[in-house]
């Protein structure tokens, strides 16, 4: 087994694997408290439009998600403050709009690429170079941001006396949906655009379970999503079975311990 | 004569089609006691959130017009230096599912953003707060276990650590019991007594208002009345308001 991540792709699968799991618990306890979890969904299926216009056009695939998904993530918080439609409609017309888009997009290309499939399914072990720079650029961004978790935390507890307090709760909206947009993006590879919304609300649940406080709950959803990529990973390479399920598989696992315990 | 904690001149907010204030003028002096009562959607939620300085209401159909001015200790409300206004707002609309200890709320409202962990000074701090507001042995308690009225305590506590001049209260009563209630009153005169502070408080409770306040602002979207309680809780200015006068009005005016 150990012999196994000696191997480049192994360790660059690990490494990705890490740092996604990272990046989505740590925004995960903001959307699952902001009951956007629906959210992470629709920005996932965002990034298949995205994917698949990249595949389309020739181009590297993330390349063209990205800004596609961040400019959906914009326009769905822009819809949520200017109407009066709930959130989940405003993200389920966007979420809608986006398979159509990518089920086009797919279908004016010529042959139906099994690419196309990996990035629904995630292949972890074709994570390149160029992917883990991406993610460790977004997680030290991430880094850099982290003096704004006192605000965005108070927001979320109560938006009306963050407003109050005269923080600028609007920008964050959109800033925070920006990155969750980017990190749904990069963990495209690793866990598939089926599987993300799952990386970024199941560690975020689970550490609710077994939090008191916001800080700690924080803490814990970046623990669990990190740890539970090594066993994920292990479990794919001994059962040959894709990384993306074997990982969100131990952390629903892990979900159903921390509620058992609640009891 | 006294300096004026607020003055509101002309004000009037509209909500897309829907009017929520209109042409509302308003002085009060600093140290009163002021009882803000009307029927729902009278705008008294706007009114107060005008004075801190957030006109969004919570309908977002059409846009937002303001009109006329208002001034809390001579500024505007955003140019307010921080921590001169202390805010309580309704406690109803509080996500109890979000993990949070009581005295991270009231930490929250010594800083201005969430505590990540809270050092020994603040905590002292907050702990005399809930003191005052009788809330102390609440300190380390996980806020969605709280009653309805302990989170109001708890509330209080946040908006008073930083000896705000001007606080604002929205509906603190509600859903609390008599006797939080009577406490309720028994803080905010103590708090009034020692710091000299203004008091806004919107409230439904008139038989309260009329022992307490100082002066009662009578709200239809419109200034109704203002003044002291024993003049506008009166037959002709509250069937103006409510278009009657039920037979709890009845009691509390005691057959004026």
């Amino acid at each position: 087994m150990l012999e196994a991540f000696q191997l480049p792709f192994m360790q660059r699968a690990l490494l990705a694997g890490l740092l996604v799991g990272g990046l989505a618990g740590y925004l995960g306890v903001l959307v699952v408290q902001r009951r956007l979890s629906f959210l992470g969904d629709g920005l996932a299926h965002a990034a298949f439009a995205g994917v698949a216009l990249g595949l389309l056009l020739h181009r590297e695939p993330l390349w063209v998600a990205i800004p596609f998904a961040v400019a959906i993530a914009l326009l769905i918080t822009w819809v949520r403050e200017q109407s009066s439609l709930g959130d989940d409609t405003a993200i389920g017309i966007f979420f809608a709009v986006s398979v159509a888009l990518g089920v086009l997009f797919m279908s004016l290309r010529q042959g139906f690429a099994p690419d196309a499939v990996a990035y629904l399914f995630g292949s972890i072990l074709t994570v390149t170079p160029t992917d883990l720079q991406v993610m460790g650029l977004l997680a030290l961004l991430m880094l850099f941001l982290a003096p704004l978790w006192r605000y965005w935390a108070h927001a979320t507890f109560d938006r009306e006396l963050a407003l109050a307090d005269r923080l600028p709760v609007l920008w964050h909206d959109y800033l925070l949906s920006a990155l969750i947009a980017l990190v749904v993006v990069v963990s495209v590879k690793v866990v598939g655009i089926v599987l993300i919304a799952a990386l970024v609300v199941i560690p975020a649940a689970t550490a609710r379970l077994l939090s008191q406080t916001f800080a700690a709950m924080t803490v814990l959803s970046i623990l669990i999503g990190t740890l539970t990529v090594l066993p994920g990973l292990v479990a794919a390479y001994l059962f040959d079975v894709p990384a993306g399920s074997a990982i969100v598989l131990v952390q629903a696992l892990l979900f159903g311990l921390a509620l058992l315990k609640r009891r | 004569m006294a300096a004026l904690a607020v003055e509101i001149e002309q004000y009037s907010v509209r909500f897309g089609e829907f009017q929520a204030l209109q042409e509302v003028s308003l002085e009060v002096p600093e140290g009163a006691f002021v009882a803000i009562v009307g029927p729902n959607g009278a705008g008294k939620s706007t009114l107060l959130k005008a004075l801190l300085g957030l006109e969004r209401g919570s309908m977002r159909d059409g846009p937002t017009r303001v009109t006329g001015r208002v001034r809390v200790f001579g500024h505007p409300p955003r140019e307010v230096p921080p921590g001169w206004v202390g805010y309580v707002p309704q406690v109803k609309g509080f996500d109890r599912s979000f993990p949070a200890l009581a005295i991270e709320v009231v930490v929250s409202g010594l800083r201005r953003h969430w505590p990540f962990r809270i050092g020994r000074e603040e905590r002292r701090q907050a702990s005399e707060v809930l003191e005052k507001v009788g809330a102390l042995h609440l300190v380390n308690r996980r806020l969605g276990g709280l009653s309805g009225g302990e989170l109001q305590r708890v509330y209080l506590a946040r908006s008073l650590i930083r000896q705000p001049r001007l606080l604002l209260l929205d509906e603190p009563a509600t859903g609390v019991d008599v006797v939080g209630e009577a406490d309720l009153y028994r803080h905010l005169e103590a708090y009034q007594a020692e710091h000299g502070a203004t008091i806004l408080m919107i409230t439904h409770d008139w038989e309260a208002a009329q022992h307490h306040a100082s002066a009662v602002l009578v709200l239809n979207r419109r200034v109704v009345g203002y003044g002291p309680p024993e003049k506008v809780l009166c037959h002709e200015c509250l069937s103006q308001a409510f278009g009657h006068v039920g037979h709890a009005h009845q009691m509390v005016l005691g057959g004026r």
